[in-house]
């Protein structure tokens, strides 16, 4: 009845003011979404752009620290630095690349198995993956030299499984050790970067109809087919998302690369580092920073090319 | 294949002693029930009432607790959902929605190592009229043609058995009739067995040629539709399958093969051979449509006819073919009675005195019970 009411009153009031204000709401409506972007597109400007635009003309500069820095358009910065790091740049990749795939091996069982197999223990399993970010980043990192210690169980036991042989022929370890190492790197980036690709593939796995896979046995096909021909097709845009939320940030990682490797293990995001903060050769990071994002952006266009036409819905 | 060809010498679906717990609740309770090759087969019932996890047991998507399930001479109880000789068409499609109509035809024949699947699933579409859609996602189809790729999907198997799950429940009612004759037509084409789960009675009786009307977890009646319509044999049928005017009944003796009651104090006759109760006491049914309506002032009424006296119209709504009375009885009990419009009385109005009378064969006999099991579960599915 007060619904009722409420309503009746509303209209009679529109139906009053109809002919002097015909034209207001569609007028203050058109500002709406420019009030609402206002906030993004303020941080983006301050925060992204003028950043880019100062890091770009600083990549062009010569001079030195005393003298000061001159916009030279000196282009040669962006040769020299790939001459130097390209070791750095191919390492970037490639550990983010294993640690992806490793972070997918073991993402997306897990992924599944909450999606399908948890029932009402979903939301604790969930809790428990992103679980490790409640502790810094610096923290869980630095834990993994405890983990990974040369004389620590995890080694031992690498060492008794004769394990640490296949790596070392693989050129990920040396000398019986895993610290100090590309696989210390890599297993460092898939630990950190687990949850970015086990919460996409959760959440497109949690989507899937599972009379979908009842459709399917339906139609003769075992578990095993059901899940090459419906299952994991389906579960491709998170897997997409998955690969690139572990990807990007890792390739871009410094951290993993400092703590768990050695010299050399360094990866571009070490070299930045070094070259702003203890080198303080700015001209030579600001060149080295756009060709990371540079090749990454590449990188990222060419896959979600290549997946979007051919593999996706 | 061949395996499936040997078994279809006889397609019948057989269930024996087959049921199905989940802890306490009984959803489907012991049952018995032999599916002839070839017959379109309903089963009909509320929501709730173990129809679909009986569908659902002989497709294998569900474990039976007890019993078995047969399907021609092979026990498959053991068998899962994708070595079974049936197809299910699912109650909201569940197409695959990566794979285009196309593809979502011709899986089953894939998995089964088909090679060259391009001519049937052409042949199948065109019997189902989406030839011209073939290369579209099932996402860009409307509900209707959802459906029909439902059955292509289903069908293109040649399954010994179809098991439909509500299939047309999605569907707009004029979709629904349309599709519900394609449905048949497809059935008599093909001359597979249809299981058909639905809560519709129009439906089923529209379609099927043998209905079980299941209710908590058991088969209450089975049989055609018009047995089941005219010769209910609980009070459950004949309220849940159409509408009865149901009222409470001694026996006070017999003659000729008839019953002769005594219903509140009116004296009333019943074959023998139309009631389903044995006792002393019974409930006696008769249909809406049945009854005969007249006004008190022309009390005349043929011999040999069924008569109550007395009834005071509460409602006369008027339904284009016909108008529906609501009757409240001298004991209180309210009757519905459908009038064909030919003449119309135009003293029938609210308030009126009238009385009622039928002939005896189209009444019913029922055993004693609730006289509204099975109204509110109508009415439910109604909505």
């Amino acid at each position: 009845m007060s619904a009722l009411g409420t309503l009746g009153t509303g209209t009679t009031g529109g139906v009053d003011t109809t002919d002097k204000a015909s034209d207001e709401p569609a007028r203050r409506g058109r500002w709406v979404p420019y009030a609402l972007l206002a906030p993004g597109l303020l941080w983006l400007v301050v925060f992204f752009a003028v950043p880019m635009v100062v890091q770009g003309s600083t990549s062009l500069q010569t001079g030195n620290l005393t003298k000061g820095y001159d916009l030279t358009w000196h282009w040669a910065g962006y040769w020299d630095a790939i001459e130097q790091y390209h070791p750095q740049f191919l390492r970037s990749f490639g550990y983010a690349a294993a640690a992806t795939v490793m972070c997918l091996v073991i993402g997306y069982p897990l992924a599944y198995a909450i999606a399908f197999k948890a029932g009402k223990w979903r939301g604790m399993w969930l809790v428990l993956v992103i679980a490790p970010f409640f502790t810094s980043f610096l923290v869980r990192t630095l834990a993994w030299k405890t983990i990974l210690a040369d004389n620590g169980i995890v080694v031992d036991v690498l060492n008794t499984l004769r394990f640490t042989d296949v790596t070392a022929f693989l050129g990920l370890t040396q000398d019986d050790r895993v610290l100090a190492t590309p696989l210390a790197v890599i297993c460092g980036l898939t630990y950190n970067f687990l949850p970015f690709m086990v919460l996409p593939l959760y959440a497109c796995l949690e989507r899937i109809d599972p009379r979908l896979h009842e459709a399917a046995g339906d139609l003769y096909a075992s578990p095993r087919t059901t899940f090459v021909k419906v299952t994991f097709p389906l579960s491709l845009p998170g897997v997409v998302s998955g690969t690139l939320l572990t990807f990007i940030p890792a390739s871009g990682d410094y951290v993993n690369a400092q703590w768990l490797g050695s010299p050399d293990t360094g990866m571009a995001g070490n070299v930045i580092q070094t070259q702003f903060l203890r080198v303080l050769d700015y001209p030579t990071a600001a060149a080295l920073s756009f060709i990371l994002m540079l090749l990454i952006v590449l990188m990222v266009t060419a896959y979600i090319r290549k997946a979007g036409t051919e593999d996706l819905v | 294949m061949t395996e499936q060809q040997r078994a279809g010498a006889s397609g019948d679906v057989s269930l024996a002693g087959l049921s199905k717990h989940y802890g306490d609740f009984t959803a489907v309770r012991p049952m018995d029930l032999t599916i002839p090759a070839g017959s379109f087969f309903a089963l009909l019932g509320a929501s709730g009432c173990g129809k679909t996890t009986t569908l659902r047991m002989i497709a294998g998507l569900e474990q039976p607790s007890t019993g078995t399930v047969h399907i021609g001479d092979r026990d498959v109880t053991a068998l899962p959902p994708y070595k079974r000789p049936v197809n299910t068409v699912f109650q909201n499609y569940a197409l695959f929605p990566h794979l285009s109509v196309a593809d979502n035809v011709g899986f089953g024949l894939r998995r089964r190592g088909v090679k060259d699947t391009a001519g049937q699933v052409k042949d199948m579409l065109d019997l189902v009229e989406l030839g011209h859609l073939a290369k579209r996602k099932p996402t860009r189809l409307s509900g209707g043609q959802q459906q029909r790729v439902a059955v292509a999907r289903a069908l293109i198997n040649t399954p010994q058995v179809l098991l439909l799950d509500e299939p047309l429940g999605a569907l707009d009612l004029k979709l629904r009739r349309q599709m519900q004759l394609e449905l048949k037509r497809i059935q008599t084409d093909v001359g597979i067995t249809f299981v058909h789960v639905t809560h519709d009675q129009e439906e089923a009786m529209t379609m099927a040629d043998t209905i079980a009307v299941m209710n908590g977890g058991r088969i209450e009646q089975l049989g055609s539709p018009v047995e089941l319509y005219e010769s209910p044999r609980t009070t459950f049928v004949a309220n849940f399958l159409g509408q009865s005017n149901l009222v409470e009944a001694r026996v006070t003796g017999r003659a000729d093969g008839d019953l002769l009651l005594d219903a509140q104090g009116n004296r009333l006759v019943l074959p023998a051979a139309r009631s389903a109760a044995d006792g002393e006491r019974l409930v006696m049914g008769i249909r809406p449509e049945k009854i005969t309506i007249v006004h008190t002032s022309d009390a005349k009424v043929a011999d040999g006819r069924n008569r109550l006296d007395g009834g005071v119209i509460v409602d006369a709504a008027f339904i284009g073919v016909s108008t529906q009375y609501v009757v409240r009885m001298p004991w209180g009990q309210e009757f519905t009675v459908f009038e064909q419009n030919m003449e119309r009385d135009r003293r029938l109005v609210p308030g009126a005195g009238v009385l009622l009378h039928w002939n005896p064969e189209h009444g019913f006999g029922l055993e004693s019970g609730d006289l509204t099991a099975g109204v509110a579960e109508a009415s439910e599915d109604a909505a």
